[in-house]
Formats: structure tokens, sequence, C-alpha cells
């Protein structure tokens, strides 16, 4: 524990993306790792039918020293991780300010406004401008396209949390997630999700 | 596989609120426990029934078909002697009251624990209704963990509590917490396996060997206040009260449940630690008066921080009245004054505002050029994500066929709604279809009386829909009532086989129980051909049928039923599977050209259907269809094109 450190406690990290994309799943893996070094994580995060489809957040507070609320104050945020490029923008303007940092996959997931033709979509190049713009560091991945390489689109939850690894921000141990990996999964899937992980390590090292 | 049932004493884990909660009951011994899904709760049974067939754990859990079906079920357990639970969502609770009232007078005999969930802000419900008035009413004392860890630890005394005064304790959650997630030490689970045994042939008052009831009143009642005013002794001492902050504060902040932590952000954001001091308080109904008495003493200024009505501030400002000949004329900030407002859920800003205006401090300001941009950015580049159904959703293509008869009949028809996914019916997404929306089991109660309407010369068809954990939830006495007092109307059953918006709990006409065990079916048509309505069945991926069926209904005098089955498309039986395989016939969609106004992707706008742009023509995204089939009746060029998957 004492060998923990943190830039700045409590660590406020969102993790964004669309209901459905598994960002429930990222939020307890990367809750759960820090965890185990002894650190408090308070997660705030809320689901139901009415994320069916719609935006979705989760608030990790971490801390070496007490539980903070599940509610990251407006412009709070030290790290953004998000499953959708527009969904990075939209977190941005409630918590962001310049010296936040932004680990984004590319891959748009359309709201249904602009599958009816009703709302457009911005494009790559101006999301990747407007988002190194608005923080200090921007990291931009392709997860989604790079987890069906490696065989199953939710792996790029995973990707995501090797790329926040490999930012080196936060005292993620590759040991740990594979601990907890290997309480769930075994043989090619435990492989599989230990090769997205180190995918994400190295893509933000690199 | 290791489960919370097993984590060694001692240990740290990361716990969802619900799974601190599960694991208090654990340590307690609890033996019962019943439920009805609802958001933000359903994690509470669900987890202890997956965890039901250990046997070292001794458990018996339930979904019951209503929460005060709930309540009943858990009470039993007591009166047997057994630690046990009933756990619900606030408007759950409001079903369970009547059956609460009796029970809160005739007292428990085992230590029996209610929790009931509230949704401040609605995230995920249709009110912010609130569970802390419940206890003053019942006259059952009522505890609000602040914390994960409290979850647990206050969830376990809570049984303490209850066997100490004989009666059902209240502990009340929020969403915030309920689904938020913290670090939490374990305690002892205990080994102890205890016989049930329900003693009743006693003196008839006996509260041991007696009947459980609340006559005679007078007597009960009077017990029933000594126990509430034996719980406020217990509470004077009580270490779910915490004070931090100096010892004679400028002004002293009460707060309860995951506000707490709201409070303790605000005064660390504005610097106050040595000026302002937080009163968090777990036994919130009856307030510890001594405690709260002492606090006040301290201090003139007094601000209440709490969701979502002004409960403590109200209990609070008894007592500084009765007792201000001892501790002087107090300012009080509040909901009351408009410090904070009296409806929504909190959050630290909301209190970080309100506290650096009472303070007269400055707050901490976001860079406003970054704010502004980062706001116009969002506002160009983040197009809104309208809340609709699932690709391949059955209440989707049920919608569209409600709505084209209702069209199609022409007499300005109209449908009550009801609680579920299909609540989204009042949205474009279910193409704004639903026109009342309440209570689970109210849009037939509704429909009910509108179908009696007739005889002040209304003469719109009538329909009201519910899902089929709703129908054995609450709407089988309205649907009773209609076909009694003869109205004319027809319900519309989406029965997507399971509670699928809680994350399918089975209910009655699902053939396994919460344990994971072979259940006994109840069949809806068959129940609501006894009951004497016209039932029809109909698979709702059939438009043609389904919307022949309906008309016909709806032309009838008297009460019919139409039940649509369809699974959901996100059960664990349909998830990423296929019926079809869905194309664009390019060559015939005309596009815009058509006349039809784009039925497929402006009107039906399920998430497979795209419009492309640079063909001007609709196409299936092959990622997101899921295969329902439905689409290729809608199109009236017949361009979308069906292929059954080999």
């Amino acid at each position: 524990m004492n060998a923990v450190t943190l830039n700045v406690d409590p660590y406020n990290l969102i993790i964004t993306g669309v209901g459905g994309q598994g960002n429930v799943m990222t939020s307890r893996a990367v809750g759960n790792m820090l965890s185990q070094l002894g650190l408090h994580v308070t997660i705030g995060e809320t689901f139901g039918a009415s994320q069916r489809g719609g935006s979705v957040m989760s608030h990790l507070r971490i801390s070496k020293t007490a539980s903070w609320s599940p509610q990251i104050p407006l412009g709070g945020a030290h790290m953004i991780v998000s499953m959708e490029p527009t969904e990075t923008l939209r977190v941005l303007k409630d918590y962001g300010h310049p010296g936040v940092r932004v680990i984004t996959n590319t891959r748009p997931f359309y709201p249904v406004g602009v599958i009816s033709g009703q709302l457009s979509y911005p494009k790559d190049e101006e999301i990747r401008a407007w988002i190194t713009e608005l923080s200090e560091k921007a990291w931009f991945l392709n997860a989604t396209e790079q987890a069906v390489a490696l065989g199953n689109p939710v792996l790029g939850n995973v990707i995501m949390a090797g790329a926040l690894a490999g930012t080196g921000e936060l005292p993620l141990e590759r040991g740990i997630f594979e601990a907890i990996m290997t309480t769930r999964f075994s043989g090619e899937k435990l492989r599989m999700n230990m090769d997205a992980y180190d995918f994400g390590v190295a893509h933000v090292a690199g | 596989m290791t489960h919370l049932g097993h984590y060694p004493e001692g240990s740290r884990h990361l716990l969802m609120g619900n799974e601190a909660i599960v694991r208090g009951a654990l340590e307690a011994g609890v033996r019962m426990a019943a439920g009805y899904p609802g958001t933000p709760s359903s994690e509470i049974i669900e987890n202890l029934a997956a965890i039901s067939k250990d046997p070292s754990l001794h458990l018996y859990v339930e979904w019951s078909v209503n929460e005060k079906v709930a309540l009943e079920v858990a009470s039993s357990a007591s009166f047997a002697g057994l630690k046990t639970m009933a756990v619900m969502k606030q408007p759950g609770l409001n079903v369970a009251a009547d059956y609460l009232l009796h029970l809160s007078g005739s007292g428990v005999r085992g230590a029996m624990v209610l929790v009931s969930a509230d949704d401040p802000g609605a995230l995920s419900s249709v009110n912010e209704g609130e569970t802390r008035h419940y206890a003053k009413l019942m006259e059952i004392p009522l505890l609000e963990p602040g914390d994960f860890q409290e979850a647990k630890d206050m969830t376990r005394w809570a049984f303490e509590l209850s066997d100490a005064i004989r009666n059902v304790v209240l502990v009340r959650t929020v969403t915030r917490l309920s689904h938020a997630s913290g670090t939490v030490i374990m305690g002892r689970v205990p080994e102890n396996d205890k016989q049930a045994f329900f003693k009743h042939d006693g003196f008839i008052i006996d509260p041991n060997e007696g009947v459980v009831m609340s006559p005679p009143v007078e007597y009960k009642h009077g017990e029933q206040h000594r126990k509430l005013k034996q719980a406020e002794s217990l509470f004077e001492n009580s270490p779910f009260n915490t004070y931090t902050g100096p010892d004679t504060p400028e002004l002293l902040i009460i707060t309860s449940s995951i506000c707490s932590l709201y409070s303790r952000e605000a005064v660390h954001m504005l610097g106050l630690e040595s000026r302002v001091g937080i009163l968090k308080i777990g036994t919130t109904y009856p307030l510890p008066r001594q405690l709260m008495k002492k606090h006040m003493a301290a201090c003139d200024r007094i601000f209440f921080v709490e969701e979502v009505l002004p409960f403590l501030e109200e209990e609070v400002k008894i007592i500084a009245a009765e007792c201000a000949a001892d501790i002087g004329v107090k300012t009080f900030f509040g909901k009351k004054n408009g410090s904070l407002p009296m409806v929504g859920e909190m959050n630290p800003d909301k209190v970080i505002a309100a506290l650096s205006k009472i303070m007269d401090t400055a707050m901490p300001q976001r860079d406003a050029a970054y704010a502004a941009r980062a706001g116009a950015v969002a506002f160009g580049g983040s197009p809104h994500r309208e809340a609709t159904f699932c690709p391949g959703c059955p209440h989707r293509a049920s919608f569209f066929t409600l709505n084209t008869a209702l069209s199609m009949d022409n007499r300005n028809g109209f449908v009550c709604g009801d609680i579920g996914c299909y609540s989204m019916g009042v949205l474009p997404a279910g193409f704004s279809t639903l026109k009342t929306l309440h209570a689970m089991g109210s849009g037939t109660g509704v429909a009910s009386g509108f179908g009696k309407l007739s005889k002040f010369g209304m003469d719109q068809p009538v329909l009201s829909v519910c899902g089929d954990s709703t129908f054995f939830h609450s709407a089988m006495p309205p649907l009773v009532n209609a076909i009694h007092n003869s109205s004319d109307m027809t319900l519309v059953v989406l029965d997507n086989s399971g509670t699928a918006m809680t994350g399918f709990q089975p209910h009655p006409g699902i053939e396994r129980d919460a344990m994971g065990d072979t259940a006994a079916t109840i069949d809806i048509p068959a129940v609501c051909r006894a009951m004497g309505a016209e039932v029809r069945v109909c698979d709702p991926f059939d438009l043609h049928h389904s919307r022949e069926t309906l008309l016909e209904l709806i032309g009838r005098k008297g009460v019919s039923v139409l039940v649509l089955k369809q699974g959901c498309a996100l059960s664990p039986e349909k998830k990423s599977s296929r019926r079809y395989d869905m194309r664009v016939d390019e060559t015939i969609c005309a596009g815009e050209s058509c006349g039809c106004n784009r039925m497929c992707t402006r009107v039906f706008a399920c998430p497979g259907l795209v419009w492309d742009k640079e063909k001007t023509k609709a196409r299936i995204d092959d990622v997101t269809c899921a295969g329902c089939g439905f689409c290729a009746d809608i199109c009236p060029r017949g361009a979308i094109v069906k292929k059954e998957v080999a």
C-alpha cells in the first residue's frame, strides 16, 4: 500500500460509452485491480432501460485515504476512457478541463437520430481535432476493430483497460489483471483477454 | 466458485451497494428473502438467489408475484422464528404498504428487515418517491447507510435491532448507493441452522405464542410505540451517527445516505474543514433526540443535505422547536428556504454551490473559456442519443401494430400505458402510442374506467398494455374489474417471456423459479379466458395477423385480450441468434421519392436499419440487425428482403 502512489488524491476517472458496450465490465475490472492494491475505490454507475442505446458513464474515484462520492464534480475528471468518440465530447463538456487526459476508441456507434438521417455525425478527423484541443494529452485507437480481429467485439473493453494501464497514470498491474481474468476464464478465452490487454498497453506506450 | 457468502472475515472486496446489503444479511444469518424486481433494488434478491443452493447458507429465496406478497411471504419466516428479509424498490413499498401497516402493528418474532430502494432523480423510474416517510407513517425504525461499508454493516445491525425490539426495521438505500461500488471489509457469516416452527396455541395476545395480529389495537399500538422508543434510545449511541468537524462549527450540516459523501466533498472542495461540521445520520427515524440536541446546542446555523423530500429537515426542526428554551433559536438552510432544490437528485455540485453561498466563500471556478469551448464542441459534435428499443425488440413491432391499427380504425382510439421497457411507448421509439403512464397495473385499471365512459358519449376505442410480469403483478385485478363491470376495452399483453427490463427475473409464467428449480407455470391466455375475456394470441413479428386480430378485437364490445408473444431480443436464449438474414434490394428501394416518408428509417427507426446518405437508400447494418424479419413487412414496395437463416 505504501508503495502505491497517485498523482492526485482522489484520482477521478470516467469510463464512458453507449449502453450495451460493456462499460460496467470495464469499470469493475479497473476498480477491482486498484482495490486489490489496497486503494479506496468508489464506482458510480447508472443502468436501466433509459440506458438502452443511450449514453452511459461510470465515475471512478480512486484514493489512498477515503471513499469519495460516486459522482465526480463538474470539471473534475483527470482521465476519460471512452468507448465511443462522440461520447468523449459529451463527457468533456461537463467534466473536462485543460489538464484532462483522454483515451478514445475511434469506432462510432451511431445514435438512432443519425441512423434515421435526422442528425449528422461528425467526421473522424474533426472529432480527433476537438479531443486533442480539449485535452492535455489524447490517445486514439480503434479498439473495436482490433477486438473483432482478436475474435470478439466485447474485447474492446479489455483493450481500453490495457490502454489505460499503458498510460502509467494509475498503478494498474498486468499480474493483477491476469489473476482477475483467471477467476473467470481459462484456455483460449483467457489468452484472448490477455492479448487484448497487451495490445492496449502496447498501443499507448508505443 | 467463490461468492459473496464465502469471502473470508476481514477480507476487502469491491462491492456494489446491493451486494454489500446481501453480505450484511448473510452475516446476520438471514434464512429467507423475497422481493419483486425493480431498479435499483433487483441485484439484492438476484445475488441471494444465485447462491441460494449453497448448503452452508441455508437459504430460501423467491421472486414473489408482487411486493405485497413478497412482504407477506418474508414475514411468515419471521413468525416461525427465522431471520428474514423483503426487498423492493420504493413504488413497490406503496404496493406492500397495506400489509406493512398490519405487520408493524402485529410485530414480528424472528428478526425481519425490509429493504426499500429509492431512485432520486428517477434515473430508471417514472417517479422519485420517498421511502423515509413510510417509517413515520408505519411507526417503525429507519436506517440509512451512507456508504458501502455501512450498507453491509447497517443491514446486519438492522436484524439485531429487529431482534431487540421485535418489529420490522426499514433500511432505505438509493440508486447511487445500490448501483455504485466501493470497498467493503467483510465480517463473519455464521453457520447456525435453525428449525422453523410456528407457535400459535398460547394466550391470544402473547407475542411469542399467541395470534400474530394487530388487534387489540390500543394495546398493540402502545407496544409498537414502546418499541419505537426503545429503538430511539439505542440510536442515541449508534456508531452509524457520526460527527466530523470542529467542536463549535460555524455551520452544522445534517445529512444522511449518499448525500453525506456529497457533503464531505463540498466541505473539502471549499476548504471549510475547520469551519463546518458534518453530522451524518444513519438512524433517521426516530431521530435520537439527545444527540440532535447536543449537536444543535453547539451551532446556531444548520444546513440540511438530503434527497428527495425535506424529511430530516422537518424532523430536526420539530426537535429544535421543542428544545428551543435549552439550545436557542436556530437558522436553517435546506430545501425549505431554497438553498437546495426541492426535486431531483443531489450531487456534489449542487451542495458545493449552496454551501459556498451560505458560507459566503468563493467556489472553485471552471476555466470559463474551456467550458464554453467544450460546450460548443459537444453541442455540434455529440448527436443526441434518444432512448429506444433494442434491435429486434418485439415491443417496437407491437407498438407499430398498435399504432397503425388505431390509425386504420380511425376513431381516435388510445392506449393506456404501464411500467416496463414498453413505457418507452410514450416516446417516438414506440410511435408515441401510450397516452397515460402511471403505476404497475394502472394502465388496465384506467382503461377499465375509460371503457365505461360511453355513457357520457365517449366512443373512442380503449386499450391498455402490460408486460407478462406486470400482468401477474397487478393487471389481473383490474382485468377482473373490467370484465365484471362490463367495460369495453382491449388489454394487449406484451409477453416477452421474463421480467426483461430488470434482467430476466422469472415470474409465474416462467418454468423456473428464482433458485433455478422447475416451477409450475400459469398460462396468461388461459387465465384471461377463464375470467371471461375474448382472447387471441399472436406473434408480434407477424404484422398482418397481429393487426387484423387487433382490429377485430377493438371493434367488439366487452373485454378482449390480445397476447403478443415473442421473447425479448436480449434474453439469454435469443441473444446473438438470428432468425433471418435481412437485406435491402436497392433495385426496388425508391428512397425519398417512394412516397413512404422513409417508413423504415424515419418512422420505424430500428437501429438495425440505416439510411445510406450516398446512395439515398435504406441499408441493413449487419452488425446491429437482430434478424427479427419484421421490417420486411413494413416496406410498402417489398424492398426489404428476409431469408431464413439455415
